[in-house]
């Protein structure tokens, strides 16, 4: 997308991926695995306003909630809720991990909200990691906790005995495909929106007055975002818990 | 060559602009760094949830909720006792009234039993009184009647002596207790 742009190097100057570029923080050219880049600044942000939200607010510990405490109850109750109505009781073992999920995947993608922000979520090498993360978690916690009989769950039982094998094909690729399906869907939400808010960026700087059109559609667009931000980061947390049911709760889905 | 170097010392991603080669999330040379970080900030979220914020909300949380508990039992406990102190209210209210409507009634039967005699008292004096007053008429008519019978006489006299007769006293009163009888 980027090399369209550099075609029309007379007309729009639009580079909608620059955004998802990663640099080291400290100047230098190589990009090692320790060092300090924009993904370190970005997630150690999103550190802090986890520890502003559900730390420093909850600081009093009172029984009639601050408005800042209250706001770290809800995401505690609401995350603790959901884990125990779809991951059922015994998973709420798991609640700090799916906690931890969700506060850094909602994080993040607010805050890559943020004109001029990097967001680390919408790269697929960190939505593919927290994937991974959640599939080989529910892995070996399946086996452990039920043996061989965690494969159970690709034999379905109840349809016609002929079809089993068929279904069992189906249910084992499926369950492959899931951190693919999972990672994604995060990453390919907000890469997109982001670079489509960019585009239209690109619209305002070049059409003069007539850029009221494209900020107008920014503004709408920003709003859309910030949907879709909160809902992927529920949808990642409530898949995590299902497919976490499948480890500790009833094989039957 | 010049840019072609620079690209080299930046990598296969960046052009020589600083602008994105294709798309930068799938520039391999950057996916070690960013699992990297993403594995410390999941670490360091994960200890601070689980050490600090998790076990400290949820501790608030159950303390409220004992607390609600609690004041809604003490809650329920004040108001069976507002209950029962209604009904010992409505007790000794309709105790005082009984008491009330007792001591009405025996004050009544008192007041009336001195009424009575009183009444009675009242009687016997005016019965004494009416007795006495009979008496006293009864001795005022006797000395009427002689009264009466004197004068008669007198006047008789008088007159036998006016119309030139002489009378003696003894035919004269003999005449005169006749006519008083008659």
């Amino acid at each position: 997308m980027a090399t369209t742009g550099e075609e029309h190097a007379g007309g729009l100057q639009i580079h909608p991926m620059d955004q998802f570029i990663v640099k080291p923080l400290f100047g230098g050219d190589a990009i090692h695995w320790y060092t300090p880049t924009n993904v370190t600044l970005w997630m150690a942000i999103a550190i802090l306003a986890m520890v502003a939200l559900l730390v420093l607010s909850t600081r009093r510990r009172a029984i009639v909630p601050s408005r800042g405490q209250s706001v770290a109850e809800m995401f505690y109750g609401f995350i603790h809720n959901m884990v125990e109505e779809v991951a059922g009781h015994d998973a709420l073992k798991f609640f700090p991990y799916i906690m931890t999920l969700f506060m850094f995947v909602f994080l993040s993608n607010i805050l890559g909200l943020i004109p001029m922000s990097f967001t680390t979520t919408s790269h697929i090498a960190v939505t593919a990691t927290l994937a991974l993360l959640v599939f080989f978690t529910v892995t070996i916690v399946g086996f452990v906790r039920k043996g061989p009989g965690f494969l159970k769950m690709f034999w379905v039982s109840s349809a016609p005995l002929a079809l089993r094998p068929i279904l069992a094909l189906i249910e084992v690729i499926s369950y492959f495909v899931r951190p693919l399906s999972h990672s994604i869907r995060l990453g390919g939400n907000l890469m997109a929106g982001h670079a489509v808010i960019k585009v239209f960026a690109g619209f305002a700087g070049a059409m003069g007055v007539a850029s009221v059109v494209p900020i107008a559609a920014i503004m709408g667009i920003y709003g859309l975002e910030l949907l879709v931000a909160s809902v992927q980061a529920y949808v990642f947390t409530i898949l995590t818990c299902v497919y976490l049911r499948d480890a500790v709760g009833d094989a039957h889905h | 060559m010049a840019t072609e170097t620079t690209a080299a010392e930046l990598g296969a991603c960046v052009n020589e602009n600083g602008g994105a080669i294709g798309m930068p999330q799938l520039c391999a040379e950057w996916i070690p760094n960013q699992i990297f970080w993403l594995l410390v900030t999941l670490v360091v979220i994960y200890l601070v949830l689980s050490r600090i914020a998790l076990p400290r909300i949820g501790a608030v949380l159950a303390e409220r909720k004992g607390t609600i508990t609690n004041d809604i039992a003490a809650a329920e406990e004040l108001k069976q006792k507002a209950v029962e102190a209604e009904r010992a209210y409505n007790d000794a209210l309709v105790s005082a009234r009984t008491e009330a409507a007792k001591i009405v009634a025996a004050a009544r039967a008192e007041i009336q039993k001195d009424l009575d005699a009183a009444t009675a008292k009242a009687d016997i004096e005016i019965a004494a009184k009416a007795a006495e007053s009979e008496k006293t008429i009864a001795a005022i008519r006797d000395g009427a009647a002689e009264a009466i019978s004197q004068v008669a006489r007198d006047t008789a006299k008088e007159l036998v002596a006016a119309l030139g007769g002489s009378a003696d006293a003894k035919s004269v009163t003999a005449a005169v207790t006749a006519r008083l009888k008659g």
